[in-house]
């Protein structure tokens, strides 16, 4: 498994990382701001010559965040990896089978009663993304299967559905319509170390059920029928496919609302490069994705510093046009 | 099944009925699979044949009637427990491009590897062991989008025998195929089932290749079995003009002495 795709990719993911921590509308320089992390970690003396408030900022503000920005990359990544490996089709990813905008309903729901408390928030995400699947599931359903066509089909009905629910709510609480606003943006809405405490075993949980499904995502490229014949439980693994990549889905909306595209783009790129092994692919599509979400949110908290754009702009200004091309690309050759 | 072991059915299908939805596919077909033997099933287009392969892996379920794998009924064997049984080869199409022809043969272990799919020395060995046996060795390190029809036809029968199953279906194998290789994969399909003493069950198009590859033919039409026997009690002008409505003449082969079916045009 330890060969140079990994190393490559990691060596982005540290990098980006390290500038992450860095880099804002205030600099520290990158040594220093290792030095800070180290002793915080280790619990050493502090040794350096350096404004108090740089430990700070580090500490309480721009690690929590990167860390968070990291995981949320590496979510939607690794979920998209897997949808697209479950549907095969290139173009799947969280979006398309409606669970993100589910989760985006959930969490719109729980933001519109203010005296429930923000910190509820990612359960509204995980009962809508978990609605949504469920809604979804039952409609794609023919007799004892269910075909990835009808899937796609109602996971696009439904997500038009949970779109239009998301902006009724917006229009009749208006006292929180530039919160959601942001947050389907793909702002996040909270900071701090809280929400990765709630945030984090649903996301490693989700992320580590991906990873161990690489082999079953590989008999599934020959088809459901194939799979079966060669002895997987089909329907089974589908919906721990579905399970996983949708709890990780909610739980990366939930804190950072509804980025798009690092689920389709970075798949993407890992495939082209390295292949569609997806026992590579999973783990890899899951370091790109932090690695991607990280520099979309520099950029974002840089391009107009000190304020700081939704990364949900950036995403969709760098994957749209990515979109497009993969579109064009799909018609000219078959490489799936 | 009583008394000579060697003959014994090793699939039996009894009474067997199965819908798509409201259409009927297939209508009380019953018919048994011996060990050790080829039986070919032939029919014009929509008799059932790859329904019926379809019901024995598992896919479809019967609407009625029963299947027995080696005495047991198909239900009750879990995907995994039949795949070590039974392996099917489908006709080539859209392969996962991604794969090289190792991987896609390795992927024939499936029913023995656990859930992370990590190979033992076993699955590798019966792994190259199969692609020896189909002559793909040398193209190991190929992408399945690279290769040519016949090579994919080749890697879905070595799949198919790294699998490593007693019991072996396959849904027109030579469809795609030009000459040469629909030749070839029959002679090594023919030389495996001597040499393992698999069972195959293979639905067929070429009624000549049926004739000189299967031990016995099974004539479905409209989902249910019109003729079963030797081929050149079944192969007879008769049966072909009742199915098929088409006029043919059956004549001996010059070398084999098989029967040979010539359209009358």
């Amino acid at each position: 498994m330890i060969n140079r795709s990994f190393l490559v990719v990691t060596g982005l993911l540290v990098l980006a990382f390290v500038l992450s921590i860095a880099l804002g509308a205030v600099t520290i320089p990158p040594g220093n701001a290792l030095q800070i992390l180290l002793s915080k970690l280790t619990g050493a003396e502090l040794s350096g010559s350096w404004p108090e408030y740089f430990e700070t900022i580090l500490w309480e503000i721009r690690l929590p965040h990167t860390i968070l920005v990291a995981l949320t990359g590496a979510a939607l990544a690794g979920s998209g990896a897997a949808f697209q490996g479950l549907f095969r089709n290139p173009l799947a990813d969280p979006y398309l089978i409606g669970v993100a905008s589910g989760a985006g309903l959930g969490a719109i729901a729980v933001m519109s009663f203010p005296q429930v408390g923000r910190y509820l928030i990612p359960m509204g995400a995980f009962l809508g993304a978990l609605g949504t699947i469920y809604a979804v599931y039952a409609l794609a359903k023919v007799g004892r299967i269910v075909p990835l066509t009808t899937l796609i089909l109602a996971g696009v009905a439904i997500g038009s559905f949970t779109s239009a629910m998301t902006s009724f709510l917006m229009l009749v609480s208006d006292q929180m319509v530039l919160q959601a606003m942001s947050f389907l943006l793909g702002g996040s809405t909270v900071s701090g170390w809280e929400p990765l405490k709630i945030a984090f075993p649903y996301l490693l949980s989700g992320m580590t059920l991906l990873i161990l499904s690489g082999h079953s995502l590989n008999v599934l490229q020959f088809g459901e029928e194939q799979a079966q014949q060669l002895g997987l439980s089909v329907e089974k693994i589908k919906i721990l496919i579905i399970v996983a990549a949708s709890l990780t889905t909610a739980a990366a909306v939930s804190f950072s609302g509804v980025i798009g595209f690092i689920g389709l783009v970075v798949p993407h790129v890992i495939r082209m490069v390295w292949g569609g092994d997806y026992k590579k692919l999973i783990p890899l599509s899951i370091l790109g994705g932090g690695f991607t979400l990280l520099v979309s949110d520099l950029a974002a908290r840089i391009v107009m510093a000190p304020r700081t754009l939704p990364v949900g702009i950036v995403t969709a200004l760098i994957g749209a046009p990515f979109f497009l091309w993969i579109l064009r690309r799909a018609k000219r050759e078959v490489f799936w | 099944m009583k008394s000579d072991n060697q003959k014994y059915s090793v699939l039996d299908i009894r009474s067997l009925s199965a819908t798509y939805g409201e259409v009927k596919a297939l209508t009380n077909v019953s018919l048994s699979v011996r060990r050790g033997e080829i039986l070919g099933l032939i029919g014009p287009n929509g008799a059932g044949k790859s329904t019926l392969i379809r019901v024995l892996s598992g896919i479809l379920k019967a609407s009625a009637g029963d299947v027995l794998l080696n005495k047991q009924n198909i239900t009750s064997y879990s995907p995994a427990e039949r795949a070590r049984v039974l392996a099917v080869v489908p006709q080539a199409r859209q392969l996962g491009g991604a794969f090289s022809v190792e991987q896609a043969v390795l992927l024939g272990r499936t029913a023995y590897l656990g859930f992370l799919g990590k190979p033992g020395k076993l699955d590798l060995e019966k792994t190259y062991w199969a692609m020896d046996q189909t002559s793909i060795s040398h193209l190991a390190d190929r992408k399945l989008a690279e290769i040519s029809g016949g090579e994919q036809q080749r890697v879905l029968l070595a799949r198919a025998l790294a699998q490593d199953t007693p019991v072996l279906l396959l849904d027109e194998p030579t469809t795609h195929l030009d000459l040469r290789y629909q030749a070839s994969l029959l002679t090594t399909l023919k030389s495996l089932v001597e040499q393992e003493n698999l069972t195959v069950l293979m639905a067929m198009h070429d009624l000549n290749q049926v004739s000189s590859t299967a031990d016995r033919v099974a004539l479905l039409v409209d989902g249910s079995v019109y003729s079963i026997g030797n081929p050149e009690d079944v192969l007879t002008p008769d049966n072909i003009k009742a199915t098929y409505h088409t006029e043919v003449e059956s004549i001996k082969h010059p070398r084999s002495g098989k029967s040979l079916i010539l359209p009358l045009m």
